[in-house]
């Protein structure tokens, strides 16, 4: 076990446990963390699991892959951090992982 | 083609490439109008006619002869007994002839999410309809990336949550206006009242269209998209070449107008063509004609015929299953998952096409370079596999967001946060006014194999009583 933090566009910041072999878009919506919305059910083709991961995070989730840069580089929100969060698989190493939350999902 | 034919069409290509840049762009449809004309007079081109026949049952058709193209499908209530034999028995199914020539069929909703995500093996280009558009305007909903990306990126800010949020007291404030105007004394049509007036101001709101005019849109864009080469519908090719030249010519003044409004001093709106002209991608759109039309004709014919039928959807399926509207009132903060429930079970654009740029293993099927793949959205949104009992409306559906009318991948519906917000606004503000609204009679359904549209519905309202 561990936590994730999601912090929502106003500072909000929600701690889920860690389940290992989830998606971190599962583990959000799972606890009714608001703002991840994962309208295509984790297929990266939607865009609507949007998360900016936090700069000292950054090395150990590595960066987005080209699938998922082809829907999350559409929004005006998209940083050199965003991710997918259904691509991102929980394991233990992500232990203590704080992502943060676009403004809006698009 | 006969020497003559091709000559013609040499004759345009070369014409076509040269003038893009410089002609007006309503000069531009004149011109290809005037080809189509004498294409037609010399016999080289007939307009394709449909003539409604009655259509048998699934059971009663080959498999191999099943054509989900023909465009009374959805009028004679015969969409969803084919489409379900087709997910059982052929997922992906290849019809040989049709009058929009062979297809495939994608009808399961895993197989249809799997064709969307993937550009580098099904493109989005020529068009995206099952016949041409008589003329190639340039959208970027039929472009595949990188190009797709940039024009989509120039302009998507318009209905980008953060603007549309300036826009929602706006939007709710019109949405009032028509529904306090409503008749509660006698049957009125819905379609026409409600459904396209609605659509009509927000469409006008978005591009600061003149607001007396606003019935010219929904014009052009029922006429753009309904032709029988394209879609199976009723407009004729002329009529569709006087409505986008009629389009092009309006939406040029348009743009010369609101550059001259904000040389004036005029504060800068949230519209569309504001957006563009203080964007450095866009400010010199006007300069590239078929992009410019084609950008304006996609975001009108995107946010028309769309919105206007989940409104009208809406309403016929909890008439249809009226335990669901009591339990809405017993409960409005469901409007939310209701909206994405009625967009679901609505399905206002049926399909999209594709065309496989290399030969492909997909669903046990072969199939080659070349060929024409139609992923049924109006099928893989009534996929048993995904949505529990998929035919009922049930506006507590736990998975009701993870419908695919806004398709997947990149070119998921731009103005989906646009269409939720005017479905909500409406329930809202409909809840707020009516204890009843009744369908009265059957409606009547407009003919497309790609529009899933209502032509008339009419409606009876009971005013809430007060206390």
């Amino acid at each position: 076990m561990g936590t994730i933090t999601f912090i929502e566009h106003d500072g909000t910041a929600h701690d889920v446990d860690l389940v290992e072999g989830e998606s971190l878009m599962e583990l959000a919506t799972g606890n009714g963390v608001p703002g991840i919305d994962g309208d295509c059910g984790g297929e990266a083709s939607c865009g609507t699991c949007h998360v900016i991961v936090d700069d000292a995070w950054i090395a150990t989730t590595g960066t987005r892959s080209a699938t998922e840069a082809a829907m999350v580089e559409m929004s005006p929100e998209c940083a050199p951090n965003s991710r997918l969060s259904c691509q991102l698989k929980a394991r233990p190493e992500l232990d203590g992982l704080r992502v943060h939350l676009p403004e809006y999902q698009m | 083609m006969t020497p003559t034919e091709s000559m013609l069409d040499r004759a345009r290509t070369r014409v076509v490439d040269k003038v893009q840049a410089t002609v007006p762009a309503d000069r531009q449809v004149r011109a290809a109008h005037l080809v189509e004309k004498a294409k037609r007079l010399a016999g080289m081109s007939t307009p394709l006619v449909f003539t409604e026949e009655p259509i048998p049952d699934p059971a009663d058709v080959p498999l191999t002869e099943i054509d989900v193209s023909n465009p009374f499908m959805n009028r004679q209530g015969k969409w969803n007994p084919y489409f379900a034999r087709l997910r059982e028995e052929a997922p992906v199914h290849y019809l040989a002839d049709s009058p929009f020539g062979p297809f495939w069929s994608i009808t399961r909703y895993a197989d249809i999410q799997a064709v969307d995500s993937n550009p580098e093996v099904f493109s989005a280009e020529p068009y995206i309809v099952l016949g041409p558009p008589p003329l190639d305007i340039e959208m970027f909903i039929a472009m595949d990336p990188p190009k797709h990306d940039v024009q989509r990126k120039a302009v998507q800010g318009v209905v980008a949550p953060r603007n549309l949020k300036e826009m929602e007291g706006l939007i709710r404030e019109r949405v009032q206006e028509v529904l306090d105007g409503l008749p509660t004394d006698e049957p009125f049509d819905w379609v026409q009242k409600v459904s396209i007036e609605i659509t009509g101001r927000m469409l006008a709101t978005l591009l600061d269209f003149p607001y007396d005019q606003r019935r010219k849109l929904t014009y052009w864009s029922d006429t753009i998209s309904s032709t029988a080469e394209g879609t199976g519908g009723t407009s004729h090719q002329d009529d569709f070449y006087a409505a986008t030249e009629e389009l092009a010519k309006g939406f040029v003044a348009l743009w010369h107008d609101k550059a001259a409004r904000r040389a004036a001093g005029e504060p800068d709106g949230f519209d569309l063509i504001t957006l563009m002209q203080t964007s450095e991608d866009t400010k010199d759109l006007i300069k590239r004609p078929l992009e410019f039309l084609g950008n304006l004709t996609l975001l009108i014919v995107g946010g028309n015929d769309t919105t206007r039928n989940s409104m009208s959807g809406g309403v016929l399926a909890l008439n249809q299953h009226p335990e669901q509207f009591e339990k809405l009132k017993a409960d409005p903060k469901l409007i939310p998952n209701m909206v994405s429930e009625i967009i679901r079970w609505q399905t206002p654009l049926a399909y999209m096409r594709r065309v496989a740029r290399k030969d492909v293993h997909f669903g046990g099927q072969f199939i080659r370079k070349g060929d024409v793949v139609v992923m049924w959205y109006a099928s893989g949104n009534r996929d048993e596999r995904k949505f529990e009992d998929a035919d009922a409306f049930v506006i507590d559906r736990r998975n009701a967001r993870n419908h695919m009318s806004f398709g997947f991948g990149v070119h998921r519906c731009m103005g989906n946060r646009l269409a939720e917000m005017q479905l909500r606004i409406l329930w809202e503000e409909l809840l707020a006014r009516f204890d009843r609204i009744d369908v009265v009679g059957e409606p009547t359904y407009v003919q497309s194999n790609f529009v899933k549209g209502y032509e008339k519905m009419m409606v009876q309202l009971t005013p809430k009583t007060v206390g």
